[in-house]
């Protein structure tokens, strides 16, 4: 049995590569000194209260939440009448709107981030926290669509075609049938655009970093001043929220098949 | 219900909110950074409308064309070394139960989202001199004093390959789940290892699936931005870090708007090359 020891020893050294940095910062936030060092010196919590406590960082946490909560409605809205669309008729031209829709996320974020520098400059809006919530809407759209287009590729259409002999009219198809078939991975979509957006930098910060601080724009400025225990708290923060949103999706929905597993029975 | 053509303006209805976004918010800011990248820079506010080729010209001199290698050569270095880890890591986890592969998957995707920022901060906490992996090594003896790994080239390279891997492992995933399990069924029955059925049947009936990978993770990995900076020196510094700097600390939009959009003609040169060899995969 020694390949099904060298399995575990090469699975293990990929879960410590993947998980070390993590340790050290999770280590590190629990200093009771204000430094970083590790082992950590004693124990305290004060850093992860910080978070809550410091006006400074307190407002970053509300922008940060704020632009993760709306941009990612806007990503879904976006996306869940244009995959509905794509599902529902025969128009080859409407794949274009889907390109569009994949485009920021396929490209070097930076690419996308001065777009909307560019734009937001030149149409004189330049700053507003809005423009950062159009603009994550827009970059993250992708997630929502693609997790939607999976969704409605699954629909059973004969199902939705019953309903439709019965007398039901495509709006009550939709309501009826179609939306609850579809609201996991809508919930998914959401889900992804919201974590991903929580975490995103680059956007952010050219389109409102010199006027609004969102968490990882208050993190990358305060690692110019020297490192603290609270970014680390912050960072555990993070990884807490990522962990709980995707434990949930596996856990009330299929993350394999929506990470393109054909089927949701074994292999 | 079957897919019909749109018969009247109504039925195009659903498409309106999400095209009038898309090309507001996406092709139209697209296009002002592609005309900016013509106009001449402005000292004193953003630019002045203009059609110069300066911009483009300015990138044509020894140090971006440096730049410009150095990025390249890096992309392609993360490519190959997430790949080389992850293919067989992938290939593994397919093959074990479904829970297990439900907890990595869980797992992949909470360090996939991580910011650049926490990434970066991250291995500069594990590779500093006073909080970082090497006062282990003086703990188990390997070592006299602890010392600093950063800024190196290793250390820019370690932290791209760790923001890569999951990236890697997650467009690996779908070709692998849904490789057929009958060809290594047969591969085992005529008495090959399952190392050797891995080299010989399941790697080359995915040599274009790994291609693929290859070119998604070198586009990934030239959008790094942040862990240059952080991990490496200025010489370490790759295009996109270049675009940042240009854009806000030297406000010069129309050169980073002009090395944005050569960035753009080399990512979707790359991703056309991904879709047609992906074309060729799904054809077999």
């Amino acid at each position: 049995m020694t390949a099904t020891w060298l399995r575990r020893l090469y699975f293990t050294v990929i879960a410590l590569f993947l998980a070390a940095p993590l340790i050290v910062v999770a280590g590190v936030s629990v200093n009771s000194r204000q430094e970083l060092t590790f082992p950590p010196v004693g124990f305290s919590a004060a850093w992860y209260a910080q978070i809550f406590t410091d006006p400074e960082w307190r407002l970053a946490l509300i922008h940060s939440v704020t632009l993760a909560v709306c941009s990612a409605a806007i990503a879904v809205a976006i996306a869940l009448p244009l995959a509905w669309f794509l599902w529902r008729r025969i128009a080859p031209w409407a794949n274009i709107f889907q390109v569009l829709g994949l485009a920021p996320f396929i490209l070097p974020p930076v690419i996308t981030a001065l777009g909307f520098l560019s734009f937001w400059a030149t149409v004189g809006l330049f700053g507003q926290f809005f423009t950062a919530i159009i603009s994550h809407a827009i970059f993250f759209v992708t997630l929502p669509l693609v997790t939607l287009s999976l969704g409605f590729a699954s629909i059973d259409r004969s199902l939705v075609e019953a309903a439709a002999t019965m007398g039901a009219d495509d709006r009550k198809v939709l309501k009826t049938v179609v939306l609850p078939l579809i609201l996991p991975y809508l919930v998914s979509g959401y889900a992804f655009a919201f974590v991903l957006s929580l975490n995103e930098y680059i956007v952010a910060y050219m389109t409102i970093g010199f006027t609004t601080e969102t968490l990882p724009i208050k993190i990358f400025n305060a690692l110019r001043y020297g490192y603290t225990p609270t970014m680390a708290a912050v960072s555990v923060f993070f990884v807490a929220v990522a962990s709980l949103v995707f434990g949930s999706i596996a856990r009330f929905g299929d993350i394999r098949r929506l990470l393109g597993a054909m089927s949701s029975d074994g292999n | 219900m079957r897919r019909e053509a749109p018969k009247s303006v109504a039925d195009y209805t659903p498409l309106f909110f999400p095209g009038l976004m898309l090309i507001i918010f996406f092709v139209v800011p697209f296009s002002t950074m592609i005309a900016v990248s013509f106009f001449k820079r402005n000292p004193s506010g953003f630019y002045t409308p203009d059609f110069v080729i300066d911009n483009y010209a300015r990138f044509l001199s020894v140090f971006f064309g440096g730049v410009l290698g150095f990025s390249l050569m890096l992309a392609v270095l993360v490519a190959v070394c997430c790949v080389a880890i992850g293919f067989p890591f992938t290939y593994l986890l397919t093959r074990r139960p479904r829970r297990v592969q439900t907890l990595w998957l869980v797992g992949l995707l909470s360090v996939l989202s991580l910011s650049e920022v926490i990434i970066g901060f991250a291995w500069s906490t594990l590779f500093s001199h006073t909080a970082g992996i090497t006062n282990l090594f003086v703990a188990i003896g390997l070592m006299d004093k602890p010392v600093a790994l950063l800024p190196t080239f290793g250390a820019v390279l370690t932290g791209m390959v760790y923001q890569a891997l999951p990236y890697t492992i997650l467009v690996l995933y779908p070709a692998l789940v849904r490789l057929d399990p009958t060809l290594l069924e047969a591969a085992r029955t005529l008495g090959a290892s399952p190392v050797k059925a891995f080299f010989n049947v399941v790697a080359p009936a995915l040599r274009n699936t790994i291609v693929a990978t290859l070119i998604m993770v070198f586009v990934f990995a030239l959008g790094s931005y942040l862990l240059p900076q952080i991990l490496g020196r200025p010489q370490h510094w790759t295009l996109s870090v270049l675009i940042t700097d240009q854009a806000i600390y030297q406000s010069n939009m129309p050169f980073a708007a002009a090395m944005a959009v050569f960035l753009v003609l080399i990512s979707l040169a790359l991703v056309g090359m991904t879709l047609l060899v992906g074309r060729r995969e799904n054809a077999l």
